[in-house]
Parts: structure tokens; sequence; C-alpha cells
């Protein structure tokens, strides 16, 4: 119907626009990969910054196995000759870029500046503009007659479809685009891509190439009609163009100018004309797949339609078996992947090195890898690599292309794997080709192969060791040729001191010797790297190896006087890790030189600068050489006045890094002089500093108490501190903490201030906001000790009649705080001092126990299991009663601390009330549905029976076995199981009591049921063990024994130990003479369970065996004598 | 038994069992057997020196050359390994 609003009648009725608008919506919708986001996410290339993306521009080449070539005295080609010339152009077309850029960029410049001066310009520009101008609007007027104008054709459908009329004109013209483009627009236009209809299909692809793509049969059947057209076979020789990727290639096609992306028209398009991109799952010869993707197809192409395979030569059957095998591993689910992956593992040295890599390595580099193919590629890598060895040379340097990015990989897993293959990798090639292959991309013109090639040329130490390698790092690092080389040559060292870490120690000296001259190379990087890399020598090896460093030390101590800057903050940061390392009576001298420095740098604004400073003080301070009476007078006064400043507190970094600093300098200048310095600062107006100077304070005095201030500073102490803590306005645990700490810390000598305290406490407590509330409850759990130790009894009960008025808290955490306070209040006061009492107390508690929050469960269990332990006596055994059942409820608490807390309060009312009422509760419980219950309930039972005595509770939990319900008896087993193990030798008075109904247990048909009673006779006879009840155990045993043979994990488990247990018990002689049974049983099942037996047998009792073994004298043959004839003398 | 457990706990007890000596396997030969039973004989004699000195008394050796001979003989206790059949 037309729109109700419309006051015009219409003889035509059409859909509303909405319901119109709304199935269009729906069809595009169709189209909408929810998933589409997060894949990008999950794709490793989308998530990597610019710089882990560089790999994308590196080339890889052959890097021919000359030492094969040489021993078989062929020519090689593409050797290390040929690398360093392809390395050399390289770099030469670097500096040639980057020329032109700059010449471009400065020509640019220059432009601008002439278009930037406000005056008039030279004719000669304007004339140019203008034509330039006019060119412009030329190609729109000059639009020639066969071409069609887009924009005239749009509007004149859009009146057509407003007139209601089939758009015939359009589709005529549609019509003439189309028949022509049935066969001419084929290889020679071809687009970049691959040509299989998979491809086509696939949605990118359409998004790039919508207006080269090809018209399928279906659309073109669509298009013409059915009479007078007929489809030709294409010519014979016609092949369509399939250009297989290759590792250089990047597999996207470069769109040049600007364009909009229309992602859904085209798919839309397709999918209204039943062609909706649809991807294969199922290949044939593959099977099912998890998953596939577009990109995917590219690199899959030849194996994604049927072939005839009876026309293919051997090495194109390899390949396909090679990619079907890959496809199934990158692709496939578990199983699939599984099988897929032993298989291309045993035939990897058949396939061999050429064809595998050749598929493997292009995969690895494409940009939508995300991280589980990724994985699973280097995983193939892995397996082939160890099967290959040596046959994999040629590749080596393609494949560490694809490999060194993972050393640079954010994922620690990614780095590990990297690792793993590059040094396997290493083994396999051999020193010497790993370096003829790397030696090229050490001075390579771009950083980020640089970086990669050092790391994994530290790898490659790691695994050929140090010495291997240092030859070569010489002479890398005296490279005269580049300062590149030197650079990454120092790099290598810094990589391998930080991998290998005091790995390095009896290699020290060499390492540093070989870079010892980096520091005062020319170049600037050069001498920053080598500081860097010393840095991480000095603390690999920390605390030793200070007699390495010897030749270092004036360049470095010189150098801090010569360099600014970055070099300076390297060179600050290699001093912080040396100092250590020195002798306490050299040190002064060299920490006296470095100051100066120091105190000068303490005013740089450089972050970077600032944080190696901050660290090299705290360094400084931790050596033992320096004195406190150094630290306080040269270096406490400025470092106070540049680093206690309100705007070290707003970032979080360096916020850390003076408070960690700070504490450090304590630790040698004694509490009262840091704390003095800042203690004024605890009234600052800036709350973030604040907490900075609380947070120091409080690490200060915890680490080295408060019995270093005295009495003027004690009382600025917490004057500042009380201010601190009403001040605060964010929620954090810094203020509660260090008040509790400094409180704690001063003992007794808080006692004139403890009114003070107690009323700020009160008056918070009645504060409108919950937080502040519960904070107040906080800080009286944390002081209730102290309290008490100043003898102010009376404060603490009118603490305890406040908090006791709060229980009706509404706020679930404050609640929690406030109970817990009122725990800690009952814990140092007693039972009986109690106020409010207990009887008051506890009826008040048990309603409480009722809430769902944890806090407030677990705060209220615990001080109800702390009145049942203590002050039974003075609660009603009907409230005791009321509060058992609660507690039921429990037992089903998600945290593992509550539950425990509600299985021991059992335990203590038991005690209190007698174990009947408990234990029957308890045992009713065990019918309960979940699980979780029905065992806190067995073990509750155990406590029970601990704590009152086991003959108060074997008798009920035996009667309760007789039901015929199987949770009640396996609860039961449980239950008796835990008792054996709680009361240990005392189950001698009782296995008697048990062995029948152990009998019936043993010999039921329930797993379950031999399971718990395997356990049960484990507990029992280790218990009894010596105490005389072997007859009892001998009879458990048999009953035991035959059950070794049980397969499921854990009633075998629970089978073994319980023969491990009748080891102690009965003696290894007689479980010999069990074992000896089936130990040369013909059936292989029975003897490997027979040798399991024997061999923890063995493992137990190796010695008290000897006797026990069997003369097997008779079995004596030509020179074995198997008789033991030291055991055969007597006297 | 061996193929179901390979995943339990039990597998990690025979893997555990197979990295000391004198611990045996479905496939262990008499021979073998018995040269570890020897072996642990001699060195529980050794090990224990009223078990030397009874030894040394009843042969009228020193002890010192008692612990000798036993420590010796623990190389090839039964004799050299018998030639295998296949």
């Amino acid at each position: 119907m037309a729109s109700p609003s419309s006051p015009r009648l219409v003889d035509s009725f059409t859909a509303p626009k909405e319901v119109l608008e709304e199935f269009a919506q729906m069809a595009e919708e169709d189209d909408i990969d929810p998933f589409a986001e997060t894949a990008s996410k999950r794709q490793i290339a989308a998530r990597q910054s610019d710089y882990h993306n560089r790999r994308f521009n590196r080339q890889a080449h052959d890097s021919a196995d000359v030492f094969k070539a040489v021993a078989e005295g062929e020519e090689v080609e593409g050797g290390y000759k040929e690398a360093m010339r392809l390395q050399r152009l390289e770099k030469e077309e670097e500096r040639v870029r980057r020329a032109i850029e700059e010449k471009e960029r400065q020509a640019r410049e220059e432009g601008q500046s002439k278009m930037d001066l406000d005056k008039t310009p030279p004719r000669a520009e304007i004339e140019e503009a203008q034509k330039e101008l006019a060119a412009m609007q030329g190609t729109k007027r000059k639009r020639r007659w066969d071409v069609e104008e887009p924009a005239k054709e749009e509007k004149e459908e859009n009146k057509e479809n407003k007139d209601g009329m089939r758009p015939r004109p359009t589709l005529r013209r549609r019509l003439r685009v189309a028949r022509r483009s049935r066969w001419d627009q084929a290889p020679p236009t071809a687009p970049e891509v691959p040509m299989t209809p998979i491809i086509m299909n696939a949605p990118s692809f359409m998004q790039e190439d919508k207006h080269n793509r090809y018209l399928t049969d279906e659309e073109l059947d669509a298009l013409l009609p059915s009479a007078g057209y007929a489809i030709v076979t294409p010519p014979p020789g016609y092949a369509p163009l399939v250009r297989p990727p290759k590792l250089t290639a990047t597999p996207i096609t470069d769109i040049g100018g600007f364009h909009i992306q229309e992602s859904s028209d085209a798919a839309a398009a397709a999918a209204a004309a039943g062609l909706a991109p649809e991807l294969p799952t199922e290949i044939p010869g593959v099977g099912n797949l998890a998953f596939f993707k577009p990109e995917d197809a590219q690199y899959f192409a030849k194996i994604l339609k049927e072939e005839d395979e009876t026309e293919l030569s051997v090495d194109e059957m390899k390949e396909r078996k090679i990619m079907r095998l890959l496809l199934k591993i990158k692709n496939g689910t578990p199983p699939v992947r599984k099988t897929a992956l032993r298989q291309i593992t045993d035939k990897a040295r058949e396939f061999g090195a050429g064809p595998l890599f050749d598929k493997i390595l292009p995969l690895l580099m494409e940009r939508t890898l995300e991280d589980q193919e990724r994985h699973l590629l280097v995983k193939v890598i892995d397996r082939v690599l160890y099967k290959l060895d040596d046959l994999v040379r040629p590749y080596v340097h393609k494949i560490l292309v694809v490999i060194e990015p993972l050393l640079i990989d954010e994922d620690y897993y990614a780095r590990v794997e990297g690792r793993e293959i590059i040094s396997n990798l290493a083994k396999a090639a051999g020193l010497a080709h790993m370096i003829s292959t790397m030696r090229p991309d050490i001075d390579h013109a771009d950083e980020y192969v640089r970086n990669t090639t050092a790391r994994a040329f530290s790898v490659v130490a790691s695994a050929l060791g140090i010495p291997a390698l240092l030859p070569f790092l010489k002479a890398v690092c005296r490279s005269k040729k580049s300062w590149q080389a030197r650079h990454t040559g120092i790099r290598i060292v810094q990589q391998i001191a930080i991998m290998m870490g005091c790995a390095v120690l009896p290699h020290l000296r060499n390492l540093v010797d070989c870079i010892a001259h980096g520091l005062q190379d020319e170049q600037t990087k050069v001498r920053t790297m080598t500081a860097l890399a010393l840095a991480a020598l000095a603390e690999a090896a920390a605390p030793y190896g200070i007699e390495s460093f010897d030749n270092v030390l004036k360049p470095l101590w010189v150098g801090i006087r010569l360099h600014r800057g970055k070099s300076l903050a390297a060179f600050l940061k290699a001093i912080g890790f040396i100092l250590p390392l020195m002798d306490p009576e050299y040190v002064q001298y060299y920490i006296k030189e470095v100051t100066i420095i120091l105190i000068r740098e303490f005013q740089t604004s450089d972050e970077e600068m600032k944080k190696i400073v901050l660290k090299v003080v705290q360094q400084c301070a931790a050596t033992e050489g320096v004195t406190p009476q150094y630290i306080k007078q040269d270096i406490l006064p400025d470092f106070f006045k540049a680093f206690w400043v309100r705007r070290m507190a707003l970032d979080r970094r360096n916020y850390r890094q003076v408070v960690e600093t700070t504490v450090e300098l304590a630790q040698k200048a004694g509490v009262s002089e840091i704390v003095g310095r800042i203690v004024n600062d605890l009234k600052d107006e800036a709350e973030p500093y604040r907490k900075m100077v609380m947070e120091t304070i409080t690490k200060v005095v915890a680490s080295l108490g408060a019995s270093d201030i005295d009495e003027r500073l004690e009382v600025r102490l917490i004057d500042g501190i009380i201010y601190a803590f009403q001040e605060q306005t964010t929620e954090d645990q810094v203020m509660l903490d260090g008040f509790g700490t400094v409180v704690n810390a001063l003992g007794v000598r808080v006692k004139p201030y403890l009114t003070q305290i107690v009323s700020t406490i009160l008056w918070r407590l009645n504060n409108k906001s919950a937080k502040v509330r519960q904070q107040a409850a906080d800080l009286t759990t944390r002081l209730a000790i102290v309290i008490k130790q100043c003898g102010e009894d009376q404060l603490l009960s009118k603490l305890g009649l406040v908090l006791f008025e709060q229980l009706g808290e509404e706020y679930p955490d404050t609640l929690g705080s406030i109970i817990a306070a009122e725990g800690a209040i009952a814990n140092v006061v007693g039972m009986t001092q109690m106020n409010p009492p207990v009887k008051d107390l506890l009826p008040r508690l048990t309603p409480i126990l009722r809430n769902r929050h944890e806090k407030v469960q677990e705060a209220t269990i615990n001080l109800i299991g702390r009145i049942a332990d203590r002050g039974a006596e003075f609660v009603p055994a009907r409230e005791w009663m009321r509060i058992c059942f609660e507690l039921l409820d429990l037992l089903k608490a998600h945290k593992k601390g509550i539950r425990r807390a509600a299985v021991n309060s059992f335990g203590y009312i038991a005690k209190s009330l007698g174990p009947q009422d408990v234990l029957q509760v308890l045992l009713t419980n065990l019918r309960v549905q979940e699980r979780q219950s029905r065992v806190c309930s067995t073990v509750a039972i155990a406590i029970v029976a601990e704590t009152c005595g086991p003959f108060t509770c074997i008798p009920a939990i035996l009667n309760e076995y007789r039901t015929a319900e199987l949770n009640v008896r396996t609860g039961c087993l449980k239950a008796l199981s835990f008792v054996f193990e709680y009361v240990g030798p005392q189950s001698a008075y009782y296995a008697d009591s048990v062995v029948t109904m152990l009998e019936d247990a043993l010999t039921d048909r329930d797993l379950v049921h031999r399971q718990t009673a395997s356990t049960i006779v484990k507990h029992l006879a280790l218990g009894v063990a010596g105490l005389g009840c072997e007859d009892s155990m001998l009879h458990l045993m048999n009953l035991v024994w035959p059950n070794c043979f049980e397969t499921s994990p854990h009633v075998i488990g629970a089978v073994m130990e319980a023969i491990e247990a009748m080891r102690v018990t009965l003696g290894p002689g007689v479980l010999l003479s069990y074992t000896l049974q089936g130990l040369f049983h013909p059936a292989r099942k029975v003897r490997e369970v027979y040798w399991r037996i024997y061999n923890s047998l063995y493992l137990g009792a190796a010695d008290a065996l000897v006797p026990f073994y069997p003369d097997l004298g008779e079995l004596s043959e030509g020179q074995n004598v198997y008789d033991r004839h030291p055991l055969q003398m007597f006297i | 038994m061996s193929s179901e457990l390979r995943y339990t706990a039990n597998t990690q007890l025979e893997h555990l069992h197979a990295r000391y000596t004198g611990t045996g396997h479905a496939d262990l030969t008499k021979y073998e057997w018995l040269t570890h039973q020897h072996r642990d004989t001699l060195a529980s004699i050794v090990g224990h020196p009223p078990l030397t000195s009874y030894l040394a008394i009843a042969d009228g050796e020193a002890v010192g050359r008692i612990k000798f001979e036993m420590t010796e003989r623990m190389l090839q206790p039964c004799g050299p390994p018998p030639k295998k059949d296949d």
C-alpha cells in the first residue's frame, strides 16, 4: 500500500518503501561476514608495525651448496660471490632511490616556497597553471562520442525505474557490452591474478578487479537470448594465464590511483544472480578442510580442479602431492593435520628440499597469514629440516628470510620457534655455510635486515658454540669497509649476551676484546651499540668477570665526559651494569667520577636519559663499596631537588623508577634521612605526588623498620599519614598499606596518637561513601593488633560495637571488610572479652551466611569458624545446628578458601556439640546431586571423625554404606578413605572392622567402588605399617591384586598406589613372590603390567629384595653361571 | 594396556622407571634380569659391612680383598652375554 498520509489515491499498488528497503537490507546483510573484523586481527601482518612488515621487502636468493659443488669439482653459480654482488647491487639501488627521493623532496620544498611567497607569481607560472586547468576541463568536454557517459546513464536508469517501466534501453546497451566481452577480453588484458573459477568467486578479487572480471556462463545465459547464440569451444592451444606465485612477488596487485572500495555491490550482484561467493571446503584428493581462504586459492590452484593424473610427469605428481599435504596441514582438522604432518616428514627426503621449500616458503610470506597457520608451517619446516639435513643448504637464505622475522615477533612463542628453527638450520647446514650465507646481510642497506641478521647470528652462536663464531665476529667487528658491518657485529655480541646469559662467562674476555675498540669508533651509532653490548655482557656475567672488562673501563669513563645525548645514555647504562661487578675497594673512585656526570644529567629533559640516570643511581647505591656518607652528602641533595617534584608522579614509569631508586638509596642512607626529606610532602596538594611519597615511605619502613625514626619525625610522620589518608579521593591500596605498615612498625610508640586515629576511623565508618567506610574497616583490621599491644582495650570494644551496628551494610564489599574487621578484633581480644558478646554476635552472622558475595562469605565463615573453635560454649546448641545447615550451602562455593573454612567449621562445631547431630546432617547431604557438595561432605565427615575420634563415626559410615544408592555408597567409601588418611596409625584399631566392607567394595562390579576401595586400602596399609595387622592386610592384598589389569587411568593409579602401600606393610619379599608369577608370562600384556609393578617395587626397595630373589642356579648354561655363590657361604 | 595409557600419568611412571638401572621391561631376557640381580647382590654385600665381614671370615680373606673381589665381579657377574639366536 502507498503511505497512508498520501492524499492521492493511486491505482497501482506496490509494497511500501520501508518494506522494500528492509528486504534489500536483508539481502545485503546475508553477505556480511561477522568475523571479518576479527579475522584481520588474527592476521599477523595486519597487527604488526611497519617495521615488522618490512620483511615483505626482502629479497631471497639461492645459496648454492658450495661445499658439495667444490667436492664434486663443479663451477658454482649463485654462491657467496654472487650473493655479495647482488647485495652490492641492492645497496646501490637503495642509494639511488634515496638520492631521487631527496631530490624530489628538495624540489617540492622549493616549489612550495615559491608558491608560499606572498607575491604575484611570474607570468610563466600563471600561464602554465592555466594550461593545466584547461587540460583538466578539456577532458570533460572532449568526451568522445563512442564512450558512454556513466552519469547520464545512471540518471536515465533512475528515471525509468521511477516510472515503473522495465529499463529496456539499458539492458540492450549492456547486452552490447556483454556480447563483446566473451572472448576478446581474454589473456592479453588479463588481470594480475590467476584465473581459476574459485579465485574469480572469491570476494576480495571481486573487489579488486570487478571491472575486469569475466562474465560467468550463468551470467551470460541470463543476459543473452537463448535463440540465435551458440557457445563456441575455445580455440585449440588456448590456455588461461596462470601465473604461479613467486616468493619475490607480492601477491596483492597494486591498484594505482584513487578508487572507492565498493565491497557490497559486486558481491550482492553475484548473490542476486545465484552466484554467491562460495569457498570450497572439500577439495579432490584432500577431503574436508576446516576452512579455506580466498588467498589460499592462488597457492593451491593446481590441486583445486580435477585433473587427469595419468598425463602428469613424476615431478608434477610430486608437486601436487606436496601441495595436498601442505593444504591438509595448514587448513585441515587436527587429525587430518597430524597424519599429513607425519607423511610429509617421512617422505621429506623423497620429495627433496627444492620442491618442498618452493611450496612452503611462499605460504609463509603471505600477507594474510594467521598465527595458527604460521605456527603449523614453521612446524613443518622444523620436521622437514631434521630429515633433510645437509640437503637443505641451497635453501638456507630463503628459509632465513622467512624465519628471521619471527625473532623480533612480539609473541614469545613465535620467537622461541624462530630460534629453534634457526638453530636446527645451523646444525644441518654447518657453520661455514651459515656464515657465507648470512655475511652479505651484515652490511645490508636496510636496518631491519641487519637487525634480524644479528639476532639470527646470535642463535647460530648458541647452537654451534661461541668459540666457533669468534674469529668471524672479530673480523666483522673490525671491518674497515663499512660501519654497518661493525655495528651489526657488535650487535651480534649484544644479542649473544642477552640470549645466553651467564653462559657467556667462559668467553667473556674474548667477547669484550672483540668489541672494545668500538667505543672509540668514529660513528656514533657504533659507539652507542658497543656501550649497549657491554651493558648486556656485564648484566649477563653479574656478579663475576670484572677482570674481563679491564680494557674498556678507561674508554667508558673517558667517554662519559666526551659524549652527549644517546651515546652518553648508552655509556652510562654500561657503567651502571659494570659497577656492581667491581671490587668494593675500587668502586668508590669510579662512582665519584660518574656521579659528576649523573648529577649534571639530573636536569635532563630527555625521558630516556632520565630513566637511565635513575637506574644508574640505583645501581651505584646498591654496590658494596659506596659509603652512606658519600650518598648523603653528594647524591641526595641534587637527587631530591631533581626528582622529588610533582611532575615525576604523573608518568607511571617515572613514578615507579623514582620510588625504586629512592628505596635503594634508603638502604644506604637510612630511614630517617629519606623519610625526613619527604615526610612534609605527605601534605602536598597534589594527590598523585602524595601517593608517591606514601609508597616510598611504606617500602622503606617495611624493609628497614622504624627504630631509626626519632620523636619529632614520628609526630610529623603520623600527622602526614593521617592527613594523606583522610584526603585521598581515589580508591587504592597505597594509603591503606602505608598506614598499616607504618603503624605496625612503630608498635607501642603510636599509643599517644591512637585516640586521634580511632576517632578518624569512627568518623569515616559513618561516611556517606561506601568506599570510605570500607577503607576505614580495612584499616581497623590492620591496626587491631597494635591497638591491643598498646593496651587500649576500650577503644577496641568501642570499634567492635560500632562495627557490630554496621552489620546491616548493603554494599557487599564494604560488608565483607566490616566482618573481617570484627573478626580481627575478636581475634586479638579473645572470645570472653569480646564486645559485643559472642552470643549476640553469632545470631547476627547466621543470616549473612546466605549472602552470595564471595568476600562476605569468606569473612563470615572465618569469623564463625573462629567462634566455634574458641567460644562455642557461649552459643546455644540450637543456633549451631542452624549454622550447620547454612554451612552445607557454602560447600558449593567456587572459592576453595571458603569450602575449606566451611569444612573446618564442621569439625569445630562437632567438637563442641558432639558428633552425632553434625554427622547425621553430613551423611544426609551425601544424597544431594552436586558432586562438589558431596565431596566436601565426605571431607567434613573425615574431619569430624578426626576431631571426635574415629569410633564415633566409623559405625555410622558403615551403616550408611548399606544404602542401595550409588552416590551414598561412593560417598561413604570416600569419607572412610579420608578418615584413614587423617587418623594414620590409629587405623590399626579399626582395620578389622572395615575388612568386610572393603571385601564387598573391592569385589563390586562398579569401577569407582574398586578405585575408592583401593584408595582406602592404601591409606589403611600405610597407617598400620608395623602395627601387626599383616593378616588382614594380606587378605586385602589378595582382593586388590586382580585389579592390576584395569585400564582406566584413575583406577589403575589407585590400584598401583595400594600395591605400593602394601610393599610398606607386608614387606617387598611378599610382593616379589606375587610379581614373579607374571614377569615372563607368555602374553605381552601381562608381562607389561607385571614389569611395571616389579619396577616400582625395585625402585622402592632394591636392596631389600636381594635375599628374596629366587635361586636360579639350575638355569646356568655354558659360560653363564647364575648361582649367587656369595650367598651360599656359611660359617 | 600401554597404548591406552599412553596419555596418562602411568606412562610417565614408565618413563621414570626407564631412567634407572636395574629396572626391567616386557622384553627383558633371562640373562639381563639375572645380571641385575647379581649386581644388586654384590652391591648389597659391599654396602653392608657386617655382611662383608661375614664373607671375609668364611673365605679367610681380608675385608678389603672381599670388597675388591665383589666390586670386580660386578662386571659381567654371570659371564659374557649369550649369543643372539636370530
